[in-house]
């Protein structure tokens, strides 16, 4: 029977890659996400996880030495946030397109300048088109599961992908929360063994990283693409699996008393939890909002989103990140592109919140959707709102 | 020269681990270079090579010139994919994933990959004291995306980004000593070699690849397209090099250097330098500084090898 731990949810996410017996760590430090790596060169150090631990001297070469361990077939962990992601960016595109399943926990947080250490999105749209697998948690449990989840469905010989796992900072990575662990044995079983199909090594010499003309270059793109979209069918058995293995369920979007709803609001990482707040509570104002959550950003499910929306008249998005004079936030972008060739179609209203570690309260959320619904009647000469700033 | 000093021809393998059909320009110092080098580590490698020509005229998809495992990814990460993989054999065998045996990882980097914007990585690589061999294949300046200059470029060389002109003399900076900077770094062996000398360069790369920890051996590749010359000079240069005192072939192991060719007196420089285009340009007086320059730092070298 799994054991129910307080623990702070970075330790958490070093110890569920403890239980996936990571090979390889190559990690670097940086706020919010020390505490995951400490916890692991700690885990290391008392000899409770046989690893090699590589204390790199940029997060551009802790990426870096994740390609190569993960080359030379081991399991390869890391986690970094803001501008250390930043500094990996092109080594990211590499880790994709040379199909190398590290996993890397990203403890989202703002970019400089104004330097800010604290929570949102900005990081993790940078990084949006580098072809890793991403996904959002939004309590520790998730967390958890899904660092599990994520070498499952890396490793998978069908998708060896690289897996991001999305976590707000500070909101989330240092929550204490009382936590399922699984049994090391069931680990064991829900995981196998990483097997890279064409490692490095003397006995089989391969050619990793060849440079393409424009006679191939596009066509190895092409297969990228074919490939990670082919992945979405390899994360939801993993997801079912896990669901049948330990009784919690994750889907690419999840829909919080969204059915009949009129108004639906999206967010996507911890905030959905204070939303919740506020749906309850206009739900128990009789007014019919819901709220969806999107787990799986990358490869986004386009269908599934399409299927949460139903026939909801007013779609209300958050995004925690702003692309500087364009259309709003990104996911607000994406979801009324997803939307737009739809024939019944909701108003797709964008605000953009919650930027550097600025807090939206369940009142903020009620403010939100009172404001979006305003909007979908009266229309706005803004392309998008900006919440919560002073003027 | 131990190994090599006697008979040596015969005692090379004939086996070509960097096999022959590369898109190397006619008469390339940094291919002849990488081909001897391949020779002593034989099969039992993992090679890990930066951006560069010699990564562009080796892979071509669907092609490569590689015998032997091979991986490139970027320009400035070799030495830390290189620690990632040996970090990575080390703790497969350890966990009995794969069975425990040699297998030698080997950083391969052009100059700029090197000194420059590979600097970074190199450093912590040494530092972190990874089983590594790392070889720098110096033709001083970035060849590969058209001759720019780069912190290897000797003092008064033209290239397309520190060009001669009516109010310049090319490259104003002294060439960076990559080889002290390994050295500083306290690891167990930095040798600098040159294919116009093959069997020190065999013998030292051989030496780099059997030392525990990491190696450093940097290797001057004479460029006819770079530095302008006749390809037929490609070995005559390289020589030149060295018997100007220009580039030293020496080693640092475990702290104490040695010169493996010392000349009683050296030629003067301009037999080098008057051989190629890009220091066609300069007067007497620079030459006459660059040639000072020289002696003194054959002098320093001379003084850390007694």
């Amino acid at each position: 029977m799994a054991k129910r731990i307080g623990i702070e949810v970075s330790l958490a996410i070093a110890e569920a890659a403890k239980l996936a017996d990571v090979d390889v760590v190559a990690a670097y430090p940086i706020t919010p996400q020390t505490h995951i790596v400490e916890h692991l060169a700690e885990l290391v150090a008392n000899g409770e996880l046989d690893a090699a631990y590589i204390p790199v001297e940029s997060e551009h070469s802790a990426m870096s030495a994740c390609l190569g361990a993960s080359a030379a077939g081991a399991r390869t962990f890391t986690a970094t946030a803001g501008q250390g992601l930043e500094l990996m960016h092109e080594v990211l595109y590499v880790a994709s397109s040379m199909q190398l399943p590290v996993v890397m926990a990203v403890a989202n947080r703002a970019l400089s300048a104004p330097l800010s250490v604290w929570g949102d999105h900005s990081d993790v749209m940078a990084v949006r088109d580098t072809g890793w697998i991403q996904l959002f948690v939004e309590n520790g449990q998730e967390a958890v599961d899904n660092v599990l989840c994520a070498f499952r469905i890396g490793e998978d010989p069908r998708v060896l992908l690289p897996v991001m796992i999305h976590l707000d900072g500070f909101h989330l990575t240092h929550m204490i929360e009382p936590l399922l662990f699984p049994e090391q044995s069931q680990v064991d079983k829900f995981i196998p063994p990483y097997q890279h199909p064409m490692p490095l090594h003397p006995d089989r010499p391969v050619t990793m990283g060849a440079f393409a003309p424009p006679i191939i270059y596009f066509e190895t793109k092409k297969a990228q693409e074919v490939n990670l979209e082919a992945a979405k069918e390899v994360i939801l058995q993993c997801w079912d699996n896990f669901g049948k293995t330990f009784q919690r369920y994750y889907s690419p979007v999840e829909c919080y008393r969204s059915e009949d709803a009129r108004v639906l609001l999206l967010t996507m990482g911890s905030f959905s939890e204070t939303a919740m707040t506020a749906i309850d509570k206009m739900r128990g104002e009789g007014r019919e909002v819901g709220l969806l959550r999107l787990r799986l950003w990358r490869p986004f499910p386009f269908d599934e989103i399409r299927q949460a929306v139903g026939n909801a008249e007013v779609l209300i998005v958050l995004d925690r990140a702003l692309s500087f004079g364009g259309p709003g936030g990104p996911v607000c972008s994406e979801v009324r592109s997803a939307l737009y060739s739809e024939d019944k179609r909701p108003k797709v209203i964008g605000f953009v919140g919650g930027l550097g570690g600025r807090d939206i309260t369940p009142a903020g959320f009620e403010e939100i959707v009172d404001r979006g619904i305003e909007i979908s009647q009266k229309g706005s000469d803004q392309e998008f709102e900006i919440f919560g700033v002073r003027e | 020269m131990e190994k090599y000093a006697v008979f040596v021809p015969k005692l090379v393998t004939k086996r070509e681990n960097f096999a022959p059909g590369h898109r190397a320009c006619i008469g390339c110092g940094e291919a002849l270079a990488v081909r001897l080098a391949c020779k002593p580590l034989g099969q039992r490698v993992i090679i890990v090579t930066a951006t560069g020509c010699i990564e562009i005229i080796s892979s071509q998809l669907p092609y490569t010139s590689w015998r032997v495992p091979w991986i490139h990814t970027l320009f400035e990460n070799t030495a830390a994919v290189a620690s990632g993989i040996e970090s990575g054999l080390k703790i497969l065998m350890k966990k009995g994933r794969i069975a425990q045996q040699e297998i030698k990882v080997v950083a391969m980097a052009g100059d700029g990959a090197t000194s420059d914007i590979g600097l970074q990585a190199l450093s912590g690589a040494m530092e972190r004291g990874h089983d590594f061999l790392y070889i720098c294949f110096d033709n001083e300046a970035y060849m590969n995306t058209g001759v720019q200059r780069s912190s290897a470029t000797p003092f008064g060389a033209s290239t397309t980004t520190s060009p001669a002109g009516r109010v310049s003399i090319g490259q104003v900076t002294w060439k960076k000593d990559m080889p002290a900077i390994a050295a500083a770094h306290d690891i167990p062996y930095v040798a600098t070699a040159c294919p116009s000398y093959p069997f020190d360069l065999m013998d030292k790369v051989a030496k780099g690849a059997a030392t525990p920890g990491p190696a450093y051996v940097h290797i001057l590749s004479p460029c006819p397209t770079g530095w302008r010359f006749a390809p037929d000079l490609t070995v005559r240069l390289g020589r030149l090099a060295v018997e100007t005192g220009i580039f030293p072939l020496y080693e640092v192991e475990n702290g104490t250097y040695r010169l493996n060719f010392d000349f009683p007196k050296l030629r003067p420089v301009t037999d080098y330098m008057k051989l190629q285009g890009r220091f066609r340009h300069l007067s007497e007086d620079v030459i006459n500084k660059i040639q000072q320059r020289v002696n003194r730092e054959y002098a320093k070298l001379r003084e850390k090898v007694k």
